[in-house]
Formats: C-alpha cells, structure tokens, sequence
C-alpha cells in the first residue's frame, strides 16, 4: 500500500472515530464478559452454597438462572456488537474508503 | 451418584473435546469401549450421509481449482452459512456426548463446563474477527507475520498450528475408534482407517468448499437431532422444568438410597445436581481451565481459518455471531438432554451395565440411551449417525488447517519465498494432506490404549499460549516485534506443553507415576503459560533494538489501516 494512502487515511477524522468508537466499545464489551464469565467462576470457587439455594419451593437454585443467564448474555451481547459493527462502523469504512480512494 | 464418580466425571470432563475416550480414560474402562451387535440402522443411516457427502465432494471439487479454492472455497462462503460452519467445526462429538454425560452424573458441573467453551466467542468478536479478515488470506500466520520477518513468525505460526492439530487430532481419532466400536460394532482399527479415509476423499477433493459443506450438513443434523430430545425430553414433563429437575433429583435421592445412605445424606445428594460440586477444587485451577477455554478458543488454526472463507468483514462478524448463538444454544439443550437422561436412561435396566455398573457401553453413552428412550431405535441410528459425522467432519477441518500451515505458510512462503505458483502449493497442500491422513490413522492406532484425556485440554491451552499472543499483540501492540513475537510465542507454547507433562492429568494418570508426585498442581497450564506467553512478548519486544525492530513499528500504522477499514485487503480471498 502506498504510503500517500496511508497518510490520507490516517488524516481522515472518520478514520480516527471508527478506530476510537471500535476501540473502546469493542474493550467495553471485553471486559463485561471477562467480569460476568471470571465472576461466575468466582462465585462457583467461592460461593457454591449461594449458588445452591433453592429459588422459592422447588428443587430450582439459583445456579440455574444464573448459568442459563451468562450464556444468554453470551449470545446477546456479541448480537449487540455485531448489529452495531454491521452498521455504524461499515458506514464510517465506507465513507473513509470513498474519501480517499475518490 | 456417589462422591466418587462425580469426581471421575469431573476429570472427564477436562477432556471433554477427547470425545468418548476421555470419559472411558477417567472412567472405569480406562478408553476401552466394549465392542457391540453391529447396529444395522445406524450403519445404513451413515452410510446415507457418506453417500449424500461424496455427492457434495464431487461437485465441490469441479469448483476447486487454485490453492485459494483449497484453502478457502474462493471466499464465497457468507456469513449465515460460515456461522453454522463453525459452529460445526466446534460442536464435536465430545460437547454433545461428554457434556450430555457430565451432566447426567453431575448436572449443575456440566453447564458450567459448557459455559467455559461458549465464552471465548464474544472476544473473537469483539478483538479479532474482521481484523483477521481485513488482514489475512488463507492462514492466521498471514495476520500474525503481516509486518514482521516472513520466515521466523512463518515457523512458529506453523509450529503452532501442527502442534495443536496434532494433538486435537489424536484425541479425535481415538474417541472416532472408540465410539465407532461401540455404535456400529466395527473393529477399532477399521473404524480409524474408514475415519481416516473418508476425511482424506474430503479434503482432497473438495478442498475448503467441501469440508465447509460437510461442517454445515452435520451441525444442521446434530442441531436437529439435539433439539427433537430435548422437546422430546420436555414434553415427557409437560414442558415444566421444575417437574424436569424434581424428578431428576428424586431419583439421584434414590439411587444414593439404594447405596445404602441415610435418608438425609441421600436427599442432599439428591439435590447436588442442582448446585456447583466437586468439578472446581481451587480457584486457580478453575481460572487457569477457564482462560485456555476462553483464549484457546481464539487461537485455534482450524477455527481462525474460517474467517478467511468470507467474502468480507462484515461476514466474518455475522459469522461469529451466529455461530455464537448456535453453540450457546446447543449447549442449553445438552443441559436438557443430561436432565432427561437422568430420568430415561439411569432409571432404565436396559441401559445399565448389570456387571460393572453405570451405563452400559460407558460413561458417554448418556445422549445415545436417551436418543433410544425417546426416539426408538431409528432415532438411535440416526443420532449414533451424526456423532460419526461429527467427528469425521472435524477431523476434516483439522487436516485442512494443517495442510494449509505447510503448504501457505512452510512451502510457499518461507521456501519458495512467496513465489510458489498455484499449482505447486496446491499439490503440496494435497501431499500433505494424505501425509496428515496417513499420520491420523497411524497415531489413532497407537494411541489406542493410551490415556489421552489431556490431549484437548492441551491442545486448548497451547492455543491461549502461543497463537493467541502472538497474534493479538501482532495485531494490536504497536511496539511489537519479529523477535519478540517469535522468542514469546515459542515461550507460550514450550511453556504449556511442559507444564502439561509434570501435571496431575499426565505425570500421574498417564506416565503412571505415583499420586501427589506432579510437580505442577493445577488442572491447566493456561493462567502460568499465557502469562509467560505475554510477558515474553513484550519484553524481548521493548529490549529489541535492531534495525528489523524498526521495521516491524514501522509497519504497524500500515497494517492498523488496513486492519480497522480493509482498505489493501482482497475484495475477496478468491485471489
């Protein structure tokens, strides 16, 4: 890639807020899941009698919910990032794309 | 289920990917399965997906003309269809049975084992995948070398990929052998020659096309198949999973009782199954197994390698991202599936060894009894069907993988220097191919009766130790460079391999040694290998002066371009 390229893409402003936006949400996003998945880990080395309480009268604990809950939020919050990846930050990419390959 | 065996299941568990063979290994029948009748419906139901398959095989291959159709399909593979090919390339045989089982003899432990595989797919979302799309062409090492000196990062990426595919393979061909003998009734060494066989016609022919193809039919039949129990399983509950649960915890009180305990030690025992038990002794094994998990995930050639089959970054994110939501809810109806076998198949003289105790055919057979009680014996065959598939099919990716390392990554670049025609690579891909075939069934045979459970769980941690580093400090840290990344990556990876070996799973259960005598006494060497891995990296980087030092900063602002917009990347990795 030449460098001219480089250096207009660099000097894009577009270019400096999808590296900004991406960044920092992509890292936001990171660390919920390191904190969700580490702190049911935690919680399973720690805690294993919070975990095991029955919810209300049946044989249903907590454990349960709260399991079934981490892959749920899994699967949603890589739908978020993906959702919003596929729209905002393709926009930007293809605005900056058309900006300096004219 | 008594104390011990959950403590057997739980170390089962840690070999999870190992298919059956894990389970026997920790089990009673140390990886032996017991040979059974030869199963007529399942044999003609498998021979139905062969068939369909090498129809498909024989189209793909009209299609597969360049090294880049081998390695990728000619990149037009979208994001839905990548997803599920993923998912398939991840969902073997070993999550579906090993998971259903560990359940079944511990429940709550299960899920949270399956958790542990689901978790590193949010990361390779939101850190990798349209990165290593926008920068790489047919293997991760093309990402991790992009700026640095091709020939040392080219060796170690290679390295890298063979070792973890090497040892995936292994446990996958044993567990296919193992698990063949015991739904079809074949001898062992036939069912790894016809393993090895057919993946080889597969690859061979078909090339990436072919193999994506067979990882789609066979995450469609295991999704099915997967979701018909579990309905099933729910619908014997009228869809309540109180009632699900209460009768699974009913029956564990009744089988302690059975044992002999007092019926208020029974009813805790009962109940257990509903919380976490003895799966995680100590915080720093459960962490260490959760991070080879979580990053392993991320570093596995095989699974790296499909985000070059898409045609674009925002393919490759919607790929992870349904290939997210197809496992994580295939993990949800394991769950499902080790309940309902709790109340059909553990209840059921049928199912039950009358001489050794526990499952007849072994531990893992937990999701095949329960697809008999459900489903009757052609539902048995299908589901006996799908589990060969799904071996078969990962096997398949896993040679694709390592013959492109060797062909892409060894024989192209570091020693045609680039300047391979696509004929050439093409051949040494297919050479290698057979070479890795052959080398699967002959390993599959001498690792018969051997004790493989640690082979996944290493494969897993080398993948968070040495690729993974190498290839998000290439991608992210600016200061990064040739020799940091190449003295760090080997570091990651020695270190793991090493710390495996003097690890309870090895230097004990394996090399026999005696109790207590493993110098390293964690589950996982991921939290120390990663770390050295990391550490590795960046200070033989900051202490790195050389004029090659430069280069590599240099290039960083190039290479951060075209990984954030794709501006320089191939519209398609058809070329």
């Amino acid at each position: 890639m030449q460098d001219d390229l480089i250096q207009r893409v660099v000097n894009n402003p577009q270019y400096q807020e999808l590296k900004r936006k991406r960044s920092s949400f992509g890292w936001t996003l990171t660390w919920a899941m390191m904190i969700v998945y580490y702190g049911f880990i935690l919680l399973v080395a720690f805690n294993k009698e919070f975990l095991s309480q029955r919810l209300g009268e049946g044989v249903i604990t907590v454990g349960v919910p709260i399991g079934f809950g981490v892959i749920v939020f899994t699967i949603i919050i890589t739908i978020i990032y993906v959702r919003r990846a596929n729209s905002e930050y393709d926009d930007l990419t293809a605005a900056i794309t058309k900006a300096v390959l004219k | 289920m008594n104390m011990k065996n959950t403590t057997k299941s739980a170390l089962a568990l840690i070999s999870l990917l190992a298919v059956s063979s894990g389970a026997f290994a920790a089990g009673a029948d140390l990886g032996q399965s017991v040979k059974q009748p030869t199963n007529w419906v399942a044999i003609g139901m498998f021979a139905g997906f062969v068939i369909f398959t090498l129809f498909i095989t024989k189209w793909a291959a009209a299609k597969t003309k360049s090294a880049a159709d081998f390695y990728t399909g000619g990149g037009g593979i979208t994001g839905f269809q990548n997803g599920l090919a993923i998912a398939g390339d991840y969902m073997s045989a070993a999550s579906f049975l090993g998971i259903s089982a560990a359940v079944m003899a511990s429940g709550f432990d299960g899920l949270i084992f399956s958790i542990g595989f689901l978790v590193g797919w949010p990361v390779i979302t939101f850190l990798m995948a349209e990165r290593l799309r926008n920068l790489g062409k047919f293997t991760f090492a093309d990402v991790a070398a992009f700026r640095f000196e091709q020939k040392p990062i080219r060796i170690f990426a290679a390295s890298g990929t063979l070792v973890v595919v090497a040892f995936y393979l292994i446990a996958q061909m044993v567990g296919a052998g193992q698990l063949i003998k015991l739904l079809f009734g074949l001898e062992y060494y036939m069912a790894v020659i016809i393993v090895g066989a057919l993946m080889m016609v597969y690859v061979l022919f078909g090339g990436m096309t072919a193999t994506t193809w067979v990882q789609i039919i066979k995450a469609c039949l295991l999704l099915g198949g997967a979701t018909f129990m579990s309905l099933a399983v729910l619908w014997k509950f009228g869809f309540s999973f109180e009632s699900m649960f209460a009768s699974a915890v009913q029956i564990k009180t009744d089988l302690a009782l059975k044992d002999g305990k007092i019926a208020e030690v029974a009813a805790a025992a009962g109940q257990s199954i509903m919380g976490p038990g003895n799966f995680v002794k100590d915080p720093i094994s459960a962490i260490s197994f959760g991070m080879a998990l979580m990053f392993g995930t991320a570093g596995l050639p095989h699974i790296l390698m499909r985000f070059f089959t898409v045609p674009s970054a925002k393919a490759a994110r919607s790929s992870v991202m349904w290939a997210t939501g197809w496992i994580g809810y295939f993990y949800l109806l394991t769950f499902i599936i080790g309940f309902g076998a709790i109340s059909f198949v553990l209840t059921n003289p049928e199912f039950l060894d009358p001489v050794k105790g526990g499952l007849r055919g072994g531990g893992n057979m937990a999701a095949i009894h329960l697809s008999n009680a459900v489903g009757g014996n052609v539902f048995l065959g299908f589901i006996s069907a799908v589990a060969f598939a799904t071996i078969l099919a990962v096997v398949a990716g896993l040679t694709l993988s390592g013959a492109s390392a060797v062909s892409h990554d060894i024989y192209a670049t570091v020693i045609k220097k680039g300047a391979a025609n696509s004929a050439d690579e093409l051949r040494i891909s297919k050479i290698t191919t057979i070479c890795l075939g052959i080398l699967a069934v002959t390993l599959g045979i001498l690792f018969e009766k051997q004790n493989i459970a640690f082979m996944v769980s290493l494969a897993f941690a080398i993948a968070a130790s040495a690729n993974f580093p190498v290839l998000f400090m290439s991608v992210l840290w600016k200061d990064c460079t040739t020799r940091g990344a190449l003295v760090g990556g080997f570091l990651g990876l020695i270190s793991s391999v090493a710390l495996t070996v003097v690890s309870p799973s090895v230097w004990e259960v394996t090399l026999g040694n005696p109790k207590g005598s493993a110098l390293f006494p964690y589950a996982s060497p991921a939290l120390f290998s990663m770390t050295i891995g990391f550490v590795g990296i960046w200070l033989f980087s900051i202490m790195d002066n050389s004029a090659r030092a430069k280069k590599d900063r240099d290039g960083f602002l190039a290479q951060q371009v075209r990984s954030e917009t794709g501006i320089g990347a191939d519209g398609a990795s058809g070329h």
